[in-house]
């Protein structure tokens, strides 16, 4: 499991480093807190924000969003019996929020095995949140029989039939991408030409000091390739993005918080909704499967995250909340 | 399709963990260092810990194969041009495909496509 080497994240060992001190203050400002850094296979990982578990009000004129992933609906296996109940721990979180989200952005592996009675019991629950709108963007748990078309019976956005699609809200340029699509033997999954093209079409019309939000549900940096973990045109995408001043990418995927900056892009994943991973290639573990945690562990690993965009500024402020804190 | 194969199990790594996985299944002793893989005869395949076990199998035209899923995780086993493919499968969800033609059938997980084998077809 050693045989490549991993994208260094930020430096390792350079507490000197300005551009590293740059980076973290930059982070600790999106999360309002100070984030405390672990490194796991690799990869800087923030184990979250030392807030006192109350989220800091959103600035009034801000555009606030949240993002939950990974419910997995159908999933009942011991490292959670109970995923159902854990997505409503996540809404009722969600409906306690002291600034009510413009919406939610699910990016991905809404179910468990992409059947329609999965995806048929994700829109009945989707139900019980009380937002606007719900943005998806499929996962490969979702696309694996049929491709997109299952999972576009249920969540065909602008009905283009398409899993990729844009729009505007708040001043901002949201995307959403699919990268579970080109699985080819023994790489990692890619988002092909034909979105590319469509998503260069896409920024032509954008102008360079519009903050973009960029969806996708595998990250779209290589975080731990021989477990699939990136995508292998991603660069191609971000030769697209650098030009813009803000890009926020939001991924899904591998079940836990990780960052990353290059530039004017930061990276995101998140945690998932219904069971956690193992770190990249978390020694002694193998294979990336559902971890079994204590009891009372769980709710720690699970949660969602709440975005705000303040006009002007460039960063969001980014915050990670567990089920249980 | 062989070359293919040949190349994504060109890593070290993965030619070690080839090594030990068909080493473990066909003989299940700790001989692992001995002579280059020998042809399994087996119509099993289990999928464990996002492996296919054994990853290379040789069978004989008309075997039937049949896969099982023992992870907690969806797998599927699908031909790479796509000739057969069972969907998903879920814990302890089997598929089954008859190889008539002697040929080599590279296969992956859709779903985790680092996941790899092989079923060469000889007549015995």
């Amino acid at each position: 499991m050693d045989t490549i080497d991993p994208t260094p994240l930020l430096p390792r060992d350079d507490a000197h480093d300005p551009a590293r001190r740059k980076a973290l203050s930059c982070l600790a400002a999106w999360t309002g807190a100070a984030v405390v850094w672990s490194v796991a296979g690799g990869v800087p990982r923030a184990l979250g924000a030392t807030t006192d578990g109350k989220p800091p009000a959103a600035a009034k004129n801000a555009l606030t969003f949240v993002q939950i992933s990974d419910t997995h609906f159908g999933f009942n296996k011991p490292a959670n019996p109970d995923i159902v109940g854990s997505y409503r721990r996540a809404v009722a979180d969600i409906h306690a929020l002291p600034q009510a989200p413009a919406f939610i952005v699910h990016t991905g592996d809404i179910s468990h095995l992409s059947r329609p009675d999965e995806f048929g019991q994700a829109r009945e629950l989707f139900q019980e949140l009380k937002v606007d709108r719900l943005h998806t963007v499929p996962g490969e748990h979702d696309t694996i029989d049929d491709g997109l078309s299952g999972y576009l019976k249920f969540f065909d956005h602008d009905g283009k039939g398409k899993g990729w699609y844009s729009f505007d809200q708040g001043g901002v340029h949201f995307i959403g991408l699919t990268n579970t699509l080109n699985f080819k033997m023994g790489t990692m999954t890619s988002l092909g030409d034909e979105q590319l093209a469509w998503l260069k079409t896409d920024l032509a019309h954008v102008s360079h000091s519009t903050p973009i939000v960029l969806l996708a549900h595998i990250p779209m940096w290589t975080v731990w390739e021989p477990w699939g973990w990136g995508t292998a045109d991603a660069d191609q995408a971000m030769a697209l993005l650098r030009p813009f001043g803000s890009v926020t990418v939001l991924n899904g995927h591998i079940h836990q918080v990780l960052q990353k900056v290059e530039g004017n892009v930061a990276l995101h994943t998140a945690m998932s909704l219904a069971y956690p991973l193992p770190t990249p290639g978390q020694e002694g573990v193998g294979e990336p499967g559902p971890l079994k945690v204590p009891a009372g562990e769980l709710g720690k690993r699970l949660g969602i995250r709440q975005l705000s965009v303040v006009r002007g500024k460039r960063e969001l402020a980014l915050i990670d909340r567990p089920l249980e804190r | 399709m062989y070359a293919a194969f040949i190349r994504a199990c060109a890593k070290p790594a993965g030619a070690a963990l080839f090594l030990a996985v068909v080493f473990g299944v066909a003989f299940a002793a700790p001989s692992l260092f001995a002579a280059p893989a020998a042809p399994v005869a087996a119509t099993t395949v289990d999928i464990a810990k996002f492996l296919y076990g054994p990853k290379e199998i040789t069978v004989a035209p008309g075997t039937r194969i049949v896969w099982t899923n023992h992870d907690e995780i969806p797998h599927t086993v699908t031909a790479a041009d796509k000739a057969f493919d069972s969907k998903a499968l879920d814990t302890n969800d089997r598929f089954e495909h008859t190889f008539a033609a002697e040929g080599d059938y590279a296969y992956l997980c859709t779903v985790h496509p680092f996941m790899t084998g092989i079923v060469h077809v000889r007549k015995q």
